[in-house]
């Protein structure tokens, strides 16, 4: 067993393990425990992509998504700031094991498709200069050949180059959802003409009704 | 020889996609749902990644790149609106979000 072999296992099993462990119900109930368990899947994954000789994306899966994303997931945790009394516990209803089923059933099904499919593949030769060269336009545009595979220089050109157009679009798109996450997380619009003077608390987030209590909707129903 | 078998790999990755498709039927906390949609699109990556580098291309990684965008913006309107629920509802969890429900 090479060694590639044996960090593909360590990776991927650790990404399978962090993933199912932010879903089960004592290490998942409260979210950030969740969310740490989701940084470790995602850290396996990027060991994943460098293992794969995804370098440009081993990095963007640290930076944007270990690091950009997540902070963000912990900072609404922690704004939220969830009472443990309010944190419920993860309950057993038939409903969640009819979507079990379902999910093994899906699981199976790729399962299958995937010996099928993959019955005379080869395995995924991790040697450098591997992968089929001739008729990809790919020659011409990395001048030194395999050795740039994956790296930002190969990426980027193609960015660049081949998907200028969907790269400016996603551009346009990431402005448009930073604008929007600003439009709905902002208290109210009219905030602006007649500031109010900020609430005593700001743990519960401000705002709420005086009238109703917080917990006056849980139990009734 | 150094070489992954690439059913290992696709392998991974449903498995990945099926534990976040599990999360988001079973778990009600929102916030724990938007993670799972996250690992579901990390599985996809993965698919991506792998084939890309099983022919030799890049075209992988580029759509890769872009699934990584799309998930940061749906990440920040997600998050902004489970905030904005939570100021008008004081909760996070989904089977007490039925204004449409009576």
């Amino acid at each position: 067993m090479s060694m590639e072999l044996i960090l593909f296992y360590v990776l991927g099993g650790g990404a399978l393990a962090f993933a199912a462990a932010m879903l089960l119900p004592n290490v998942g109930r409260n979210p950030i425990h969740s969310a740490l368990s989701l940084v470790g899947s995602l850290f396996c994954l990027a060991g994943l992509y460098a293992l794969l000789s995804a370098h440009l994306l081993s990095a963007l899966q640290i930076i944007v998504y270990a690091g950009a994303v997540m902070v963000l997931f912990t900072f609404v945790i922690m704004l939220l700031n969830l009472q443990p009394d309010e944190i419920q516990p993860v309950r057993l209803t038939a409903i969640k094991v009819i979507a079990g089923i379902i999910g093994l059933f899906v699981f199976g099904k790729l399962i299958t498709a995937i010996t099928l499919a993959t019955g005379g593949a080869q395995s995924v030769d991790l040697t450098p200069y591997a992968g089929k060269l001739e008729g990809n336009e790919w020659k011409t545009l990395t001048a030194g050949g395999y050795e740039n595979y994956g790296t930002i220089r190969t990426v980027g050109r193609m960015l660049y180059s081949t998907f200028l157009v969907p790269f400016e679009l996603v551009s346009v798109l990431l402005l448009v959802a930073a604008v929007g996450a600003v439009v709905l997380a902002k208290r109210s619009l009219h905030y602006i003409d007649q500031p109010e003077p900020p609430p005593a608390k700001l743990n519960r987030l401000a705002n709420k009704p005086e009238a109703a209590p917080a917990h006056d909707d849980h139990g009734h129903h | 020889m150094t070489a992954i078998p690439l059913g290992h790999l696709l392998i991974l990755a449903a498995a990945l996609f099926t534990l976040g498709m599990i999360g988001v039927m079973t778990r009600r906390n929102v916030l724990v749902m938007l993670m799972s949609i996250e690992v579901m699109l990390n599985a996809v990556n993965l698919t991506l990644v792998a084939f890309s580098r099983y022919n030799g291309w890049t075209e992988g990684h580029v759509l890769a790149f872009f699934i990584i965008a799309v998930a940061a913006a749906e990440a920040a309107v997600g998050l902004a609106m489970v905030l904005a629920v939570f100021r008008l509802k004081q909760t996070v969890y989904v089977d007490e979000l039925k204004l449409l429900k009576r």
